[in-house]
């Protein structure tokens, strides 16, 4: 029998690589194992398992916590493509029983209610991996500082306003291009400045790039707008709560996955964005008492 | 020489930068019209099979490939890949191309904390690393099919005729073993045995 390498470098490696083959997907925020099917016959690359959706949270108020364990069961249970589901930010106990679970990935989400206004969740201790939202390059890097083995942008969840995704998927980007342009003996300063270590920094001063996957999320509720942030430079895009508040989600979530394979055929995202009943209906950030992207920086 | 990868969902940039270091020219295949471009033989990237076989089908490529692929297109597969290939899917009612005479299982190995990395020692071409990320195998292989190698008593690499598929996946460990042995063996191989290079529309 072959060894298997199972030191945490090589799983940290393996979790990056279950992102690699998420890219040009689109991964579904599900409630029940009904979405969760209607998702995959969709085409989602994976499915976030969560008890509301995040403009329902929203509408709610109170805390918001990491989902009943047999609802994510269900969920596993009812599709073949990975599962995800999301825990509180700072609360590595809910992380501990979704890896009990054998969730496929982590989400530490700001969609919920933080359980820690300091630290976030040491997620090199875990063997499964995590997801982390981001609205720029300092927070990204501590995040994969801290063991995410992906990173998404925050954007404002369950607004069906992709404004903020855009602007940190920008400013990430653009922050990315200044570190490249930078002279070596400057890297330094830039990571005592983004409060992340040195050696993130050189990886991205050499490489153009996050070390691990980034996609959209936060407010993508049309075609158009997941090809946006493929065309802003998404590897893939989260949807959550853009579908299942939409009049036909089966119709809506399939059209979003062609949009982000061809995101740059306008003539078929025209065609695809025909007819696809009500969208969400949308909350603006500025009607909004709760930025979510504020949480957890 | 040219690769055509499809480029659907998944990981396809990975397999698209180490053919680039072996200075072959890729296209991507993400619509029918992408078929018009010449090509000398498929990659089928990782990813989930299920998007891949979705939009295989609804973007219009489906009939075309499945055609080309019988008539000898020479193919390099991995993970989603040869679940896209097989003739039988163990665990999935769901059937594709099926150019490939073996049954094969959808998530073997179970979910994400099954993934797991390797040294695995393939017939003809050594050891390379060999990374699972949900991997499927091959359960049963009809005797024509070369097992290349297993894991454990699992079939996990083979070469049919024109195809070579894989449950896991050397792009990711930037390898370039497979593609050499594939390059060599399989698409020269065939392009005199049996004359179906190049392949233009």
């Amino acid at each position: 029998m072959a060894a298997r390498d199972d030191s945490p470098e090589t799983r940290y490696e393996l979790n990056k690589d279950l992102a690699k083959m998420l890219k040009g997907g689109v991964i579904m925020d599900v409630t029940t194992p009904e979405q969760a099917r209607i998702a995959e016959d969709a085409g989602a690359c994976a499915v976030m398992a969560l008890e509301r959706i995040p403009a329902d949270i929203r509408a709610a108020g109170g805390v918001s916590r990491m989902s009943d364990p047999a609802m994510i069961k269900g969920i596993q249970e009812a599709v073949s493509i990975p599962v995800m589901a999301k825990c509180r930010i700072g609360h590595f106990v809910e992380a501990q029983i979704l890896e009990a679970i054998e969730i496929d990935y982590i989400d530490e989400s700001e969609v919920l209610s933080p359980a820690d206004d300091v630290y976030h969740i040491d997620k090199r201790k875990f063997k499964v991996p995590f997801v982390c939202g981001a609205k720029d390059l300092g927070e990204a890097l501590r995040r994969i500082a801290e063991g995410a083995s992906m990173i998404r942008t925050k954007g404002e969840p369950g607004t069906g306003d992709v404004v903020q995704a855009v602007s940190h998927m920008r400013r990430m980007n653009s922050e990315i291009r200044r570190v490249v342009s930078m002279r070596e003996d400057e890297l330094f300063e830039e990571a005592k400045q983004l409060q992340v270590p040195c050696d993130l920094v050189k990886y991205v001063h050499d490489n153009g790039k996050l070390p691990v996957v980034n996609f959209a999320a936060g407010g993508v509720a049309t075609p158009a707008d997941a090809a946006l942030m493929m065309q802003l430079g998404a590897e893939g895009v989260f949807v959550g709560s853009g579908i299942f508040k939409s009049g036909n989600p089966a119709k809506r979530a399939a059209a979003i996955v062609k949009a982000v394979t061809n995101y740059t055929d306008a003539k078929l995202i025209a065609q695809l964005s025909e007819n696809l009943g009500e969208a969400m209906v949308g909350i603006n950030k500025d009607e909004i008492e709760l930025l979510m992207a504020e949480r957890g920086k | 020489m040219t690769a055509a990868i499809l480029a659907l969902q998944g990981a396809f940039a990975e397999h698209e930068a180490l053919l680039h270091t072996l200075g072959i020219d890729t296209v991507e295949l993400r619509e029918e019209k992408d078929l018009d471009n010449p090509f000398d033989f498929l990659v089928l990237p990782g990813g989930e099979s299920t998007v891949q076989g979705k939009l295989l089908h609804e973007l219009d490529m489906f009939d075309e490939l499945k055609k080309r692929i019988a008539a000898g297109l020479p193919v390099f597969a991995t993970c989603a890949g040869l679940i896209l290939l097989a003739e039988k899917i163990e665990n999935d009612d769901k059937r594709y191309f099926q150019a490939l005479p073996v049954t094969v299982r959808r998530n073997a190995y179970g979910r994400q904390l099954g993934s797991h990395r390797i040294t695995l020692s393939l017939k003809g071409i050594g050891e390379v690393p060999a990374t699972f990320i949900r991997a499927p195998y091959i359960t049963s292989a009809s005797p024509d099919v070369e097992v290349l190698a297993r894991e454990d008593d699992e079939i996990v690499a083979v070469r049919y005729r024109h195809i070579l598929a894989l449950s896991f996946h050397p792009e990711l460990d930037m390898d370039e073993k497979l593609y050499r042995y594939f390059l060599k063996h399989v698409v020269k191989e065939d392009a005199q045995a049996e004359k179906v290079l190049p392949f233009s529309a």
